[in-house]
């Protein structure tokens, strides 16, 4: 059978990037002819400042040089405009009236810069600013002249007046508003980088109203509606762009501002879709890379016959760089009636940072000078999280929240070689040099490629920074992220539905929610089996091959392919005999090492997996169970010796200690969920780090929640003060179950806490008595099943086999 | 040239898992996938000697358990971005019966 054939019409990133993310579903499918209109491979448009500027090279940014079309067998037509397309006859025609048929048809038309009606217009030296040849024309205009007017305060007519101030020329800008780039900036933060962009030597004329461009042949002055005459070598228009819908309108597709296109970026004629600027869906054009980009993915989809993913829309932010000043906005930035501002400014560094918020929650943000947590901020905004308990501290950023200091203002000032991710050894020049020979653009991308931020994360908003200043303009993220490749749904959606149509086998939510893959994949698997445990406590049987190997075979895998193995001890409490018996094993089964942990527990490594079930068996026999030191599970709580032995033990901690390990051991949590509890204020077990801690004083029993000793330090957050053991009990059951049921899977509790807000978590916990006893009676119904020692189960002679090798080859 | 040798029964593997051939020079993992197509590869991963066996099978892909670099169970190839090739071995299954063509 003859191949299908896709015209694509528009050689620029969206169209360019749909063809990538095709060939990577389905290399084979069409026969592809792409016609561009320039007489150029694909570049990326973001980077025409720093050609205009001088600070990168023409082939710096390319895309996709011509070998790639050859690569992947591509027709390209450079230079070649598509004047005509027959729809009946499913035809394109160039100008010069080159033809070429299609059954799919791509429109990529992107958008031209809108040209002000005004008299003069058409003289020579008046340009927009779009593409290449746009620039060459300023670049020739800055050898040979000396005067340049801007028309436009945005983004882009503030880059071309930085580009031509650095090719020598006198720059003025003129802007229509009293405000430059209104639609990223509020009035403080415009006005201070118009003070910087004036010091750096350009000249501006606000509110401004041009009324015509003198000339004769070429333009010569700009004059003002009140008389004002400026001169003029060159004119630039940057008051905006316009989708570029002419070829389409001509050939009968419904359009509006743009071409109207429905979640499948289809327009009016199935066979045809479009993508980038000069689509308009559900009302809205679109300027920016990133939602460009996830069009493409979904359009790319459904021309591989997939049919899956929608596109909804991007809520967007926007993190740019204008002549080095860093700037971020995001949302509802400039506030108004009904909204509050939190703002804070620091002049002599140059930053002021505004948020807008409402009832608690962020609505808006603009920051300039310093935007290391603009995605920060936009993460707040996206979740909604209440900001209640930290708002006297949200503007010092995440870093002051977390009570570390690690992250400096901004990450291009550090040296090439300084260690980005400190996990997996990557320096800031391996990721640059890997951005932009790689032509990367996402933050996945990034790591999948350089693996930086890809283990614990903590570097994520580094990498992020150093993507934005290497590709340009750059957006974090799409309104809800998926779970992972498999499926577009996030994690709180899939968990809505598994509960809501009662879907009880991971089978029946692969099936339900349109999974892309046939059985998932080692993301989403283990998320999906532990959603699944959590809400069919009683009738879910559990797939042990969608757990990690640890939680499969009840110990942790190192580094040699052994295993650890370590023994339950209740409340950190031993006795001669179970020391004894660990030295028997340790001896019988020569375990290399024997290390005392961090939770008050004695650690076997290097154990052989063929020996795990004999070493259980003999642990078992002494009394002791799996301590869970391998699971997404209560692992340990941490006891000091309190009242019975102290001389300063206000109660009894390591009592209540074994009895909270005792009531919650075998319950699988979203991520691992650590305990401890201190006897005093002076707290030995260091109880305000961890997911659940209890300080005792004399009168009772503070209640602390949280913590976190990991990748980010952070203090407990103060839950209550409770008078009983009884009733700590109590508050450590139904914490935990509120954290099984709303944490998504491998985010730890301070994360979580951080999301969700410390209120409502004492509005669930604190403040509503009946809930709390439910929340407490689900997590005891859920233990019944979950507190049998695994460890006993594989032990048994029937279950050994699968620790032993298939056969012995030689 | 070496010849088939039966190593077992399909039902020895579980559905998505995998079991280890011990050999001397290394041992060999072999895989069930959830559409019950089996595999055989060096149980070693190209990137640093994780043993695959003990990772999450899906699809017709493993994950390593190290640090989850994704091997393809057909062709033995790590999934691009990484590089790198794990050895595969012939098995095929007649009448319930694992038979491997060691090399």
């Amino acid at each position: 059978m003859a191949k299908q054939k896709l015209v694509l019409i528009g050689n620029g990133m969206a169209g360019v990037r749909t063809l990538e993310e095709l060939l990577k579903l389905v290399p084979d499918h069409y026969d592809i002819t792409v016609f561009g209109a320039e007489p150029h491979p694909n570049y990326n448009r973001i980077l025409l400042s720093p050609v205009l500027a001088g600070e990168k090279k023409l082939e710096d940014i390319i895309i996709n040089d011509d070998s790639w079309y050859a690569d992947h067998r591509i027709t390209l037509y450079k230079g070649r405009k598509i004047s005509r397309i027959d729809r009946r006859k499913r035809l394109v025609m160039t100008e010069d009236g080159l033809e070429a048929g299609y059954d799919r048809l791509l429109l990529a038309t992107g958008s031209v810069p809108f040209i002000l009606p005004l008299p003069g217009r058409d003289l020579e030296g008046v340009i927009g600013f779009r593409d290449i040849r746009d620039v060459d024309l300023m670049l020739q205009a800055s050898a040979q002249y000396r005067h340049a007017v801007v028309i436009g305060g945005g983004l882009l007519g503030l880059e071309a007046a930085n580009g031509l101030r650095k090719q020598g020329m006198k720059v003025t800008v003129v802007h229509v508003l009293d405000t430059l780039m209104e639609r990223q900036l509020d009035k403080p933060a415009a006005a201070l980088l118009k003070c910087a962009l004036e010091e750096n030597g350009l000249n501006f004329l606000m509110e401004a109203q041009t009324e015509a461009l003198l000339g004769d042949g070429r333009v010569r002055a700009v004059r003002f509606k009140d008389g004002l005459e400026i001169p003029a070598d060159l004119v630039v228009m940057a008051v905006g762009i316009r989708p570029n819908i002419e070829l389409a309108k001509s050939a009968g597709l419904h359009c509006e501002r743009g071409i109207v296109v429905n979640d499948t970026l289809q327009t009016y004629d199935p066979r045809i879709y479009a993508v980038g600027e000069c689509v308009q869906h559900r009302g809205s054009l679109f300027g920016l890379v990133a939602p460009l980009f996830e069009q493409a993915k979904v359009c790319a989809n459904h021309l591989a016959e997939y049919g899956i993913g929608r596109y909804q829309g991007s809520v967007t932010s926007t993190k740019l760089k204008v002549t080095g000043i860093d700037l971020f906005s995001a949302g509802d930035f400039q506030g108004g009636d009904g909204f509050e501002e939190l703002a804070f400014q620091d002049p002599s560094r140059g930053v002021y940072k505004k948020l807008v918020v409402k009832d608690n929650r962020v609505k808006g943000a603009v920051l300039y000078g310093d935007t290391v947590d603009g995605a920060w901020y936009f993460q707040l905004m996206r979740e909604g999280t209440d900001i209640g308990d930290f708002r006297d501290t949200v503007l010092f950023g995440r870093a002051h929240m977390a009570d570390e200091g690690r992250e400096g203002n901004s990450v291009m000032a550090m040296a090439d070689d300084a260690e980005i991710c400190g996990c997996n050894g990557v320096c800031k020049k391996s990721i640059v040099d890997a951005i932009s020979q790689k032509k990367l653009f996402t933050l996945d991308d990034v790591r999948s490629h350089t693996k930086a931020s890809a283990s614990c994360g903590s570097c994520t908003g580094l990498v992020e920074q150093i993507l934005a200043a290497t590709v340009g303009n750059f957006e974090p993220a799409p309104r809800e992220k998926p779970m992972c490749k498999c499926t577009e749904h996030s994690h709180d959606s899939v968990r809505q539905a598994i509960v809501e149509r009662r879907l009880q086998s991971l089978r029946s939510v692969f099936a339900a929610l349109d999974w892309k893959t046939p059985d998932g994949c080692h993301s989403c698997r283990p998320a999906l089996n532990y959603y699944l445990l959590c809400a069919w406590p009683e009738s879910y049987r559990d797939d042990p091959q969608s757990r990690f190997i640890n939680e499969r075979v009840h110990a942790n895998i190192q580094k040699d392919g052994t295993y650890s193995v370590v023994p339950r001890m209740w409340g950190g409490l031993t006795t001669p005999a179970e020391l004894r018996a660990i030295a028997d094993v340790a001896e019988k089964f020569r375990i290399p090492t024997v290390k005392v942990t961090g939770g008050q527990r004695i650690d076997l490594l290097g154990v052989r997996k063929e020996d795990l079930p004999a070493v259980w068996a003999d642990l078992n026999a002494a009394g002791m169970v799996s301590g869970h030191a391998y699971g997404k599970a209560l692992r340990t709580v941490k006891t000091c010796v309190g009242s019975e032995w102290c001389r300063f033990g206000t109660q009894d901690s390591t009592g209540l200690g074994v009895q909270l390990e005792k009531m919650t051991w075998g319950s699988w949590t979203p991520h691992k969920f650590k305990m401890a509890v201190s006897g005093c204020p002076r707290n030995c077990a260091e109880a305000t780090i961890k997911d659940f801690g209890v300080v005792c004083v004399d009168s009772g029993y503070e209640i602390h929640v949280g913590g976190n000793g990991g990748i980010q330090i952070r203090g407990t957050d103060l839950l209550c003060k409770v008078a009983t053991e009884a009733e700590a009990l109590e508050y450590c059951g139904a914490f935990m179950q509120l954290y099984r049921e709303e944490g998504r899977y491998l985010e730890r509790t301070a994360p979580w806490i951080e999301r969700v807000g410390l209120s409502h978590v004492k509005s669930r916990i604190v403040e509503d008595p009946d809930g709390r006893l439910a929340l407490f009676e689900r997590f005891r119904a859920s233990q019944l099943r979950a507190q049998s020692d695994p460890w006993a189960e594989l032990a048994q002679p029937a279950q050994r086999n699968q620790f032993l090798p298939l056969k012995q080859l030689g | 040239m070496t010849d088939w040798i039966e190593i077992g029964r399909l039902e020895d593997i579980p559905q998505h898992g995998s079991r280890v051939l011990a050999n001397g020079f290394g041992n060999i993992a072999v895989f069930r996938t959830g559409d019950d197509r089996v595999f055989a590869l060096r149980d070693r991963c190209p990137h640093r000697g994780g043993p695959l066996s003990q990772g999450i099978v899906h699809g017709s892909r493993i994950t390593c358990p190290l640090h989850n670099w994704v091997i393809d169970l057909e062709s033995g190839a790590a999934q691009a971005p990484d590089e790198g090739r794990t050895a595969c071995f012939p098995i095929k299954v007649e009448d319930g019966v694992l038979w491997l063509k060691p090399r």
